[in-house]
């Protein structure tokens, strides 16, 4: 089921993605490239859905038009300023999961990264 | 060669072909590459490029954010009245459309440019670059940067900004940190504005707009304030004041401040700084001597 929502967000920033995907073909001497593992933490302001609908639209004429995107979404992890424990969290209670002190710091969940490519190169093709 | 049973691989070629070398094969036969950058990574070096440009000035560079209708220009005209004579003041403002915003602060007699976006819902960096061509800097002491109201895409791009300051409004819900975390984690500061009209609000909590605020870990001061009639703008006034001299004292020590938008998460892989863009939160450039944190942050 489609989603609606600001998806305008989504198509820059595949812009973006396949912006730096071809500099990373051209970079490598690769020919193509057939996967593009992102990383995206529910604190990014990015959508994973909204990226996936976005790129079938966007990869479409560039070197990554018959790319896979996958998309690893991380947990909000916080270690504790007061108790150091580290533990999960949600998008609007950053508390610490073992003694509820707020003053935590983040660990993970707010990425919008690039993380990999799987790239052609030309003598994969036999 | 025969790379399926690794007979070429030798001691010297090890490393390449080892998970985290560049020429690893993934099952399929494919080369993977590590890359670990931003998708943002070309806003963030324009903003880099900006957050060089204005420290080249002195110039303390503040990204104003809020919901359409929070009063964000309505504080810069009573911040211009308060300040005019004491600092030498610029603002970039950014609509979708009409150049209103900016007529309002050139009738207050400061500078301004408009960026009108058409459709984009957010101010990047490259729109305040291009604005920056219209302006000078020198000698501005702040240059405010008023942000297309919305409560969700702004607090994504790394402006170049030194510090961003989120506006929430008493007639809108107090719950609101919560419902758009992304946005108020990101805030430096929290000015909750129009506290004249709690005499006839019933359904307001200032206290509870703090709260959860702190529920995003953030330790961001939160003060009260009414441009229209001049409630708290005594201390948002000493907060600027206070707010700048630290950014110069550490300007002057070799460092920059850096607003909270970008992602913990990127130190925290333990990447090297080359390979990620220069968005980090701890007040750095590597180009300059690592500073001591410069704004501290109260509570």
């Amino acid at each position: 089921m489609p989603w609606h929502g600001c998806a305008v967000h989504e198509l820059s920033i595949c812009q973006g993605l396949l912006e730096q995907v071809e500099a990373l073909v051209r970079e490598h001497g690769a020919c193509g490239v057939s996967r593009i593992y992102l990383r995206i933490g529910p604190l990014s302001g990015t959508e994973p859905v909204l990226l996936e609908q976005a790129f079938t639209f966007a990869r479409v004429g560039t070197l990554a038009d018959g790319a896979e995107l996958v998309i690893d979404t991380l947990p909000i992890r916080v270690r504790c300023k007061t108790c150091a424990a580290e533990t999960e969290a949600t998008p609007n209670r950053l508390v610490c999961g073992n003694c509820g002190a707020w003053h935590t710091e983040l660990l993970q969940g707010d990425e919008l990264l690039l993380a990999s490519l799987d790239l052609e190169l030309e003598d994969t093709h036999v | 060669m025969c790379d399926t049973c690794g007979c070429n691989i030798t001691p010297g070629n090890l490393h390449l072909v080892s998970g985290q070398g560049k020429l690893a094969r993934t099952e399929d036969g494919k080369a993977a590459v590590t890359v670990l950058t931003s998708l943002l990574h070309e806003n963030d070096q324009q903003a880099n490029h900006n957050r060089l440009h204005f420290n080249a000035h002195h110039t303390l560079a503040i990204n104003l954010m809020s919901a359409p209708g929070s009063g964000k220009t309505a504080l810069l005209e009573a911040t211009i009245e308060a300040l005019k004579d004491e600092f030498k003041l610029a603002v970039i403002e950014g609509d979708l459309e009409t150049e209103n915003d900016a007529a309002r602060i050139r009738a207050k007699g400061v500078p301004a440019v408009q960026i009108t976006t058409g459709s984009a819902c957010h101010l990047d960096a490259h729109m305040v670059h291009d604005a920056l061509h219209g302006m000078s800097l020198d000698g501005v002491d702040i240059l405010f940067i008023e942000n297309v109201g919305n409560l969700v895409c702004p607090a994504s791009f790394d402006l170049g900004h030194h510090l961003n300051i989120t506006l929430l409004s008493v007639t809108e819900g107090d719950d609101k940190p919560a419902k758009y975390p992304v946005m108020f984690r990101a805030a430096d500061l929290l000015l909750i504005t129009k506290t004249d009209l709690l005499a006839v609000l019933d359904d307001f909590d200032p206290q509870a707009a703090e709260r959860h605020l702190r529920e995003l870990a953030n330790t961001a001061p939160a003060l009260r304030i009414s441009a229209r009639k001049g409630n708290g703008m005594t201390d948002w006034l000493d907060w600027l004041r206070q707010t700048l001299a630290a950014h110069r004292t550490g300007l002057r020590q070799g460092g920059t401040s850096r607003p909270s938008v970008q992602p913990d998460g990127i130190l925290l892989h333990g990447l090297e700084p080359s390979a990620v863009s220069h968005s980090h939160t701890h007040p750095h450039h590597h180009l300059l001597a690592p500073p001591t944190p410069l704004i501290p942050r109260q509570g």
